[in-house]
């Protein structure tokens, strides 16, 4: 197995209160790795420490390291938007931006610019629209704004707009949580076909849908990753009790 | 309704068990109902109170139109009261220009530290903020005018006005024969100091409302804080903010007291910022006095009121209600 | 990921940089007219200044204080808020209770931002009108009646943004156990909005007692104490005003301890009004 984000002796704090406790976890490239646990055990606390998304509440502390590739993301000279460029985010629930489908997807393109003409942004956004299933469903309203998308399909947009900026690693929080079983269904799959090419990191509340999907499982409580390794493993033959606990539905 | 008639029924056998007297049922309703009738006499009162007052002000403005048209008076450039002379504007366009100046350099400051508030700030230093704004809104416009009276009008006087007329001399707009600092850009920056608080908390109140999540969206692509606030947050909220300072420029429009202690209130059609002024509710406040022995005087005084009245009306109402719209409640 | 000097970042770090200087700057000149107003008063800030009506010479620097003044604003501004209580809070506990969203309450809110936006000048014509329409004199009587309308929408609306803040579950427990919406305004709504009322009428009375373009035709100016309703009163804003005016140094110093007088005053009631909410949202559910 080959690493991409290697976590280091990390620690955070909201305020006094520890919310991850020495966490140290491998995630491995180009499969989809699967955060799980009871709430408030430190899932998102961990997911969003990797996009630096942790840094934008107040009184807020992290100690440790996060190596993507190698290099901490959280050093003086590393540059926070890169990481965030390098590291999308799938958000709870989709958060369509106040302009048309085709500038969603292309808005963050825009703010790297990184593509030279018209044309090429173009077709840049027909591409990731096509990879996503949604052009077909947008491709006669594509200047119509995000919001008269239904929420499945504004997810996807979602999701395609943080593909665009060609990112290697895709975070998801809980992304399905506030869709229809449909919908759900056609964002699963879809992150069953990325993997090809990504990195997926997904945090979720319930256990079949990380039967689903895991590749590779991390099992946490009271922020401390009690467990984790190939899904297969840990689904069988949980090393833990409490990961057995949770995994029989105890929790 | 239903509900209602259940309880009816059910009332007088609760008497007949003996329960201790209290307000009968019937008596609770005609009470409910005498008290939503009277309540609701009292609410018509706000709506009345608009008309009634810009019905008493045309009223009293009537008389002096009689003799002059609307556009004559608007237009004339010549105030002598003793003369039956009534030209308005003067006033009206003292009005525009210290508006302007004090909304001009009161809007940038104004966006700016909104928006480091509600965009970078730490929540300790919002909430510090809004008591702080609190007090500078509740000082009196005559402490205003003090300050400027001490600290401005000398500062412009002695320092400003030379310089500008120094370096920027060639500009009409920079330089004026008037030697004091009694002038349109004391008045400006009195304005604006006052007007601040107002414009901050408005703006504030409006960039609250885009979601949390929305600016994570964006951030989430790798764009920097700014570039969030232009491509999102100002473009979700342009109307509010607008209209925010449009109601900041009314309330600089009809301040009387704090701008007449400053703007050296001499009747002419200002050329420069150096200039004196003298804005309508400077000619009301200063003049009401003695209005009651010349002819027609009093009719142009409050002719001046109704102007004023019109002007305020007009953006008051459009920007309240975009910014109800908007938040959905009051915003300061 | 190493950071580039792209144009993006030099934005961002300009407008951070006007943002903290903007920020600076409103602060700044809050700090610098509190500076101004303190320093230039408590020099001229006497004992004698707040506890003396003005005696003979006054106005050319001889003896004397302005507790005309400050009596007579306390009694303008109090009589204000009063008769302004007596409306705005039947007004405000209607439109939550009654009317909810209806469109007929928008309206009425609606109104009410006009009239807190009209300056007060015109509220002092308007008043001035009407007193000469009944032929009535500048007195206390005028200036509260004024300053009630001026009053009467700031108060209302913050009023009206409390109640509207209560937590519905709440009024609906309270119509579940069978109360009428009178009994649901007069008991619930009142009892759990106390901490916002007393808020919101030191607002108004703050507004109220620091208002001069209204009161200057309406109340009038004397160096005496008002005995009766329909006596002339003075004002602290418009003693600053007057005094300020004046071309002797000795009274224009005591511009500046009246104009102190009255920001001591008004802040002391913005402070309080936050302490007394405070203090009394012991009982009010969150």
């Amino acid at each position: 197995m080959e690493a991409h984000i290697q976590v280091r002796n990390l620690n955070a704090f909201y305020g006094k209160t520890q919310s991850l406790k020495d966490i140290n976890i491998e995630i491995p490239r180009r499969q989809i790795t699967v955060i799980m646990g009871p709430s408030g055990c430190g899932k998102t606390t961990l997911l969003k420490t990797f996009n630096r998304f942790l840094e934008l509440v107040d009184d807020t502390k992290i100690t440790g390291e996060v190596l993507v590739d190698g290099r901490n993301i959280y050093d003086r000279d590393v540059d926070v938007t890169e990481v965030r460029k390098c590291i999308g985010l799938l958000a709870q629930r989709p958060y369509p931006l106040p302009m048309s489908i085709y500038e969603n997807v292309a808005y963050g393109m825009h703010i790297h610019r990184m593509k030279n003409s018209r044309d090429e942004y173009r077709k840049a956004v027909r591409h990731y629209l096509e990879v996503t299933g949604l052009y077909e469903e947008v491709k006669h309203r594509l200047m119509t704004p995000a919001t008269s998308l239904s929420i499945g399909q504004q997810q996807r947009l979602c999701l395609a707009r943080g593909l665009a900026v060609e990112p290697e690693i895709i975070l998801g929080d809980e992304p399905t949580s506030a869709l229809d079983p449909i919908s759900s269904q056609h964002i699963e799959r879809l992150l069953l076909d990325l993997k090809q090419d990504y990195t997926i990191v997904v945090v979720t509340h319930t256990l079949r849908q990380a039967k689903r999907l895991a590749d590779y499982v991390i099992y946490m409580y009271m922020g401390e990753v009690l467990e984790s390794g190939p899904a297969r493993e840990v689904f069988n033959n949980p090393r833990h009790e409490r990961t057995r606990a949770y995994l029989e539905g105890q929790i | 309704m239903s509900l209602q008639d259940i309880v009816i029924k059910e009332q007088p056998n609760a008497q007949k068990e003996g329960r201790p007297s209290r307000p009968s049922l019937a008596s609770r309703r005609r009470q409910e109902r005498v008290a939503g009738r009277t309540l609701f006499i009292i609410t018509l009162l706000p709506v009345i109170l608009i008309v009634l007052i810009t019905a008493a002000l045309a009223m009293r403005f009537w008389p002096i139109l009689k003799e002059y048209s609307l556009w004559e008076l608007v237009s004339g450039t010549v105030w002598k009261p003793m003369q039956g002379k009534f030209g308005f504007w003067p006033f009206i366009a003292g009005t525009f220009w210290v508006t302007i100046v004090g909304v001009g350099l009161a809007v940038p400051p104004c966006l700016l530290t909104a928006l480091y508030l509600s965009e970078y700030a730490r929540a300790a230093t919002r909430a510090l903020m809004k008591p702080l704004l609190d007090l500078l809104a509740a000082i009196p416009s005559v402490v205003y005018g003090v300050w400027g009276v001490v600290a401005i009008v000398p500062f412009v006087g002695d320092t400003l006005a030379p310089w500008c007329k120094k370096t920027l001399g060639f500009i009409p707009l920079f330089t004026s024969k008037n030697p004091t600092g009694y002038s349109i850009l004391a008045g400006g920056i009195v304005l604006a100091v006052m007007i601040a608080p107002f414009i901050i908390a408005v703006t504030y109140e409006v960039l609250a409302t885009v979601s949390q999540g929305l600016r994570e969206a964006s951030l989430a692509v790798g764009a920097t804080r700014w570039q969030t606030i232009r491509a999102i947050v100002i473009r979700q909220t342009m109307p509010g903010i607008v209209a925010g300072v449009v109601l900041g420029a009314t309330r600089a429009l009809g301040e009387t007291m704090a701008v007449l202690m400053v703007v050296g209130n001499v009747p002419q059609v200002p050329k420069s910022i150096f200039d004196t002024a003298y804005p309508l509710p400077a000619l009301i406040a200063n003049n009401y006095g003695e209005m009651m022995s010349i002819p027609l005087y009093d009719a142009a005084l409050l002719g001046a009121a109704f102007m004023l009245l019109v002007i305020v009306l007009v953006f008051n109402v459009v920007s309240t209600l975009v910014l109800q719209r908007m938040l959905g409640r009051r915003w300061v | 990921m190493r950071k580039r000097w792209q144009r993006r970042h030099i934005v961002e770090g300009i407008m951070k940089g006007l943002m903290l200087a903007s920020f600076a700057v409103v602060a700044g000149s809050l700090g610098l007219i509190l500076w101004i107003v303190v320093s230039r008063g408590l020099p001229a800030l006497t004992w004698d200044m707040v506890s003396q009506t003005p005696k003979g010479g006054f106005y050319l620097g001889k003896e004397g204080g302005i507790l005309n003044a400050i009596i007579g604003s306390l009694y303008l501004a109090g009589g204000g808020t009063l008769l302004a209580l007596v409306f705005s809070l039947p007004i405000a506990l209607y439109l939550e209770t009654y009317l909810g969203d209806w469109r007929w309450g928008q309206y009425v809110r609606l109104a009410l931002d006009v009239l807190w936006g009209i300056p007060s000048i015109v509220y002092g014509a308007f008043g001035f009108t009407l007193m000469l329409a009944v032929g009535m004199r500048a007195s206390l009587l005028g200036g509260i009646f004024v300053l009630t309308l001026l009053e009467l929408p700031i108060m209302t609306r913050a009023m009206d943004e409390v109640i509207r803040r209560m937590p519905a579950e709440l009024e609906q427990a309270a119509l579940a156990l069978g109360s009428n919406r009178l009994e649901v305004a007069t008991r619930v709504v009142t009892r759990q909005m106390l901490p916002g009322i007393v808020t919101a009428i030191l607002l108004a009375f703050g507004r109220g007692i620091g208002d001069a373009a209204s009161v200057l035709f309406t109340a009038g100016f004397t160096d005496r104490i008002p005995k009766s309703l329909l006596d002339p009163a003075a004002s602290l804003p418009l003693a600053v005003f007057f005094q300020l005016g004046m071309p002797y140094p000795e009274v224009q110093q005591r511009a500046y301890a009246s104009a102190l007088v009255l920001t001591i005053i008004v802040l002391a009631i913005s402070l309080g009004s936050r302490w007394i909410s405070g203090r009394l949202s012991k009982y009010v559910l969150k």
